[in-house]
């Protein structure tokens, strides 16, 4: 530990804190653009200018001279320091205040804005721009410069998801160091240095990676902007629900940017056990599926002119008739590992009661890379495991399919899943006497099941999940689910309810805690409890390529991590 | 601390309030016995007259958009009057402009640009926040209709208001 005096209070940190992280955990925030802490350093912004001194270097025999607390005085640098590359040391003063700082600031902003376009009335960053913040907060207000400002490329494509504009660059270069040191996708770079630098691509390649939208998000100004999200909704209209991604079983952390029921982006949320600051492209694109054309808005019952539109307790009813007439051993359920913890545990409810041995989900596998996506693609592959009892999940799917085929097996509840899709054929499936089908989207089972569900997608739900590496995630409601559907555990619990008579559950809290009164795992937790960053639950083997780099690079001290 | 009213003092006849009434109600004679002769007019025959033309120059009166010389929609669809706007009457839909317009080089209009009339309260907001001069509050202040759609004033109604305005800030114009 080192004793550092930051604007007059001395405070004690490790040796080898940045400058910048040490003003951070006092209470200081230094402006900057270059420096991330989960990249490398190069300080060439200069915004985290700041003034520094040290104990000065005594001629032999000199007694220090002391202040009035008993340490030694500090001799202030005439010059200033950038706070994020330098590391701190035992008796440095740093200064994040006072003349000399702010008339650094001052100057380097009045620099960086001679070139800098004044589009932020059609620019997707205003509102989260750093170089707005810090205009507002350390600029000049007015532009010296009377000179034509430089003109370079804008509106360049430069990969299949993301727009560049050059003039907005303020060349920070956060996205050449993102792909080189995170993707390992070295395409970025700055050519004709001077003036007129731009950030190119590149010669015939493109920022295409799975990663690539990290750099829009890391981008401290409007340069890089996302194809997708470009000029569809102003960031300061933006609802944001801490969440978690359900593309695969990494269950990265997101934040849901939504305006009155309707989902606009998802973007990473900072957490050091599942995702570090990032997230793959393919889970931004998760919500689009909510306002799909093919989305079921409201319960269906399959009548002779094909399905009609039903209520909730027609529905219910419906399935209940279905059900009652058949034996245990003639009744399989195929729920889905894509379910939330609490859905999951009220199809085991379901299960008891109807007493059927067939029970099961459909596993999903895909290829993995070596940072943040995951084999298993379905994202609460162990809770399925832990709330279902479930040994090796789809292991009992063939014999379910084989009992259909021969017909021992005479009705389905398919939750979250198309049978179809998991190779069961369409013909046996028309065989059955009941086929109950919850889908967030039309399917071919839908066509053919008696009842048809709609559910709830990811972004409209609460709930929990288990990610591959045994930590269980708190899933947030963004937006209002559409038409007449409902959060999946009502409707589960509202078909219990027309089978049995009133079971007394009326919030999702009440089924964790039921959830946690009966399996081990969950005791003492609750959905509050589970908080932003997800609680360790199970031990896996499993662990996370990108955090494992990541940590090595923290040992090199490359970076602060 | 209370203000301690100091009361004029009325005098005798003061007090006696008939003759005030008998002098207010000639007055009102008088105006009348020459408005039947026709010597003074004070009622105006609305709307076959309008007070138009003294409207004062800060009239507020509907919230319009507007078009430059070169007949360029001002608004990029910012949506900074949508934020700022209190009784939330305005809504905005951003497109971008097409790579084969001659504006393509703007990036941004507005796709949909509605302004329900039954919201707006004229307080001006809009006009005083846009950083494009593209939202003006002109002088029409006769916004009628006969259903609650009619009342919304949509991105082609609003640009039939608003007109072309010119002399303003052409910050898209120089040559890029």
């Amino acid at each position: 530990m080192v004793n550092v005096q930051i604007d007059g209070t001395w405070m004690q940190f490790p040796k080898g804190t940045r400058m910048i992280e040490a003003c951070r955990q006092a209470g200081v925030e230094v402006p900057h653009y270059c420096y991330h802490p989960k990249l490398t350093s190069p300080g060439n912004c200069r915004m985290c200018l700041v003034q520094m001194g040290m104990p000065p270097r005594l001629a032999p025999g000199q007694e220090p001279e002391k202040d009035e607390d008993g340490r030694t005085k500090i001799q202030w640098m005439p010059r200033p320091a950038i706070a994020c590359a330098n590391t701190v040391a035992d008796g440095m003063g740093i200064r994040t205040g006072g003349e000399l700082v702010d008339e650094c600031r001052r100057g380097v902003m009045e620099f960086l804005l001679i070139n800098h376009p004044l589009d932020c009335p059609i620019c997707d960053q205003a509102g989260e721009c750093r170089l707005q913040e810090f205009s507002v907060e350390h600029g000049n207000g007015v532009s010296r410069f009377v000179d034509n400002k430089v003109k370079k490329p804008k509106n360049v494509d430069i990969g299949p998801r993301i727009r560049l504009d050059d003039e907005r660059c303020i060349m920070c270069s956060r996205c050449i160091r993102f792909c080189q040191e995170i993707p390992e996708d070295d395409v970025l770079g700055f050519t004709d240095r001077g003036s007129h630098t731009v950030l190119t691509t590149h010669p015939g390649k493109k920022l295409a990676n799975d990663y690539s939208l990290n750099t829009v998000d890391i981008c401290p100004v409007g340069a890089l902007t996302s194809n997708d999200f470009r000029f569809q909704m102003r960031v300061w209209f933006l609802k944001e629900t801490p969440s978690i991604c359900t593309g695969c079983g990494r269950g990265c952390n997101t934040i849901l940017g939504s305006r009155e029921d309707e989902m606009y982006r998802i973007t990473p949320r900072e957490n050091d056990a599942v995702n570090s600051s990032w997230m793959c492209d393919h889970g931004r694109q998760e919500f689009q599926l909510l306002s799909n054309e093919r989305r079921l808005t409201d319960p269906l019952v399959l009548g002779d002119q094909g399905h009609r539109l039903s209520s909730w307790s027609e529905a219910h009813q419906t399935a209940a008739a279905g059900l009652k007439l058949l034996g245990p051993e003639e009744i399989a359920i195929v729920a889905s590992a894509r379910m939330t913890n609490e859905e999951l545990y009220m199809v085991r409810r379901l299960a008891a009661h109807l007493k059927t041995e067939w029970v099961d989900v459909v596993p999903r596998s895909q290829e993995g890379d070596d940072l943040l996506i995951a084999e298993d693609a379905n994202p609460n592959s162990l809770g399925a495991k832990l709330v279902l009892g479930l040994e090796n999940p789809g292991a009992k799917l063939a014999d379910i399919k084989a009992g259909v085929e021969k017909g021992t097996i005479k009705a389905v509840l398919a939750f979250d899943e198309n049978l179809i899709g998991a190779g069961f054929e369409e013909a046996s499936l028309k065989k059955l006497a009941f086929l109950l089908n919850t889908h967030l989207l039309a399917n071919p089972t839908a066509d053919v099941a008696q009842v048809v569900y709609p559910s709830a997608g990811f972004a409209e739900k609460r709930g929990s999940m288990i990610n591959v590496t045994g930590r269980l995630q708190r899933l947030n409601q963004a937006v209002q689910p559409p038409g007449q559907v409902m959060e999946n555990w009502e409707v589960l619990r509202d078909l219990i309810q027309a089978l049995t008579g009133s079971n007394g559950l009326y919030m999702i809290e009440d089924v964790f805690k039921l959830m946690a009164g009966e399996i081990a795992a969950f005791k003492g937790l609750s959905l509050t409890k589970i908080g932003d960053l997800g609680v360790a639950l199970l031990e896996t083997e499993e662990k996370v390529p990108l955090l494992e780099k990541e940590r090595e690079r923290v040992a090199k001290g490359l970076i602060v991590g | 601390m209370a203000i301690v009213v100091k009361r004029p003092k009325l005098s005798i006849f003061e007090k006696m309030y008939l003759p005030a009434i008998g002098k207010g109600l000639l007055i009102t004679l008088s105006h009348a016995i020459k408005i039947l002769r026709g010597k003074k007019k004070v009622t105006m025959q609305y709307p076959e007259e309008k007070w138009d033309a003294n409207m004062p120059e800060h009239y507020r009166g509907a919230p319009a958009l507007v078009k430059d010389e070169q007949g360029r929609e001002r608004c990029v669809s910012c949506q900074l009057c949508e934020f700022i706007c209190p009784p939330r009457a305005i809504k905005i839909v951003p497109g971008e402009i097409p790579s084969d317009d001659p504006w393509a080089k703007v990036e941004k209009r507005p796709k949909e640009f509605d302004i329900d009339m039954i919201r707006c309260i004229y307080c001006g907001m809009c006009e005083e926040v846009c950083p494009e001069q593209a939202i003006y509050l002109r002088k029409d202040y006769a916004i009628t209709g006969l259903s609650r759609e009619e009342m919304v004033h949509d991105k082609e109604r609003l640009y039939e208001i608003g007109g072309v305005r010119e002399g303003l800030v052409n910050k898209w114009n120089e040559l890029k």
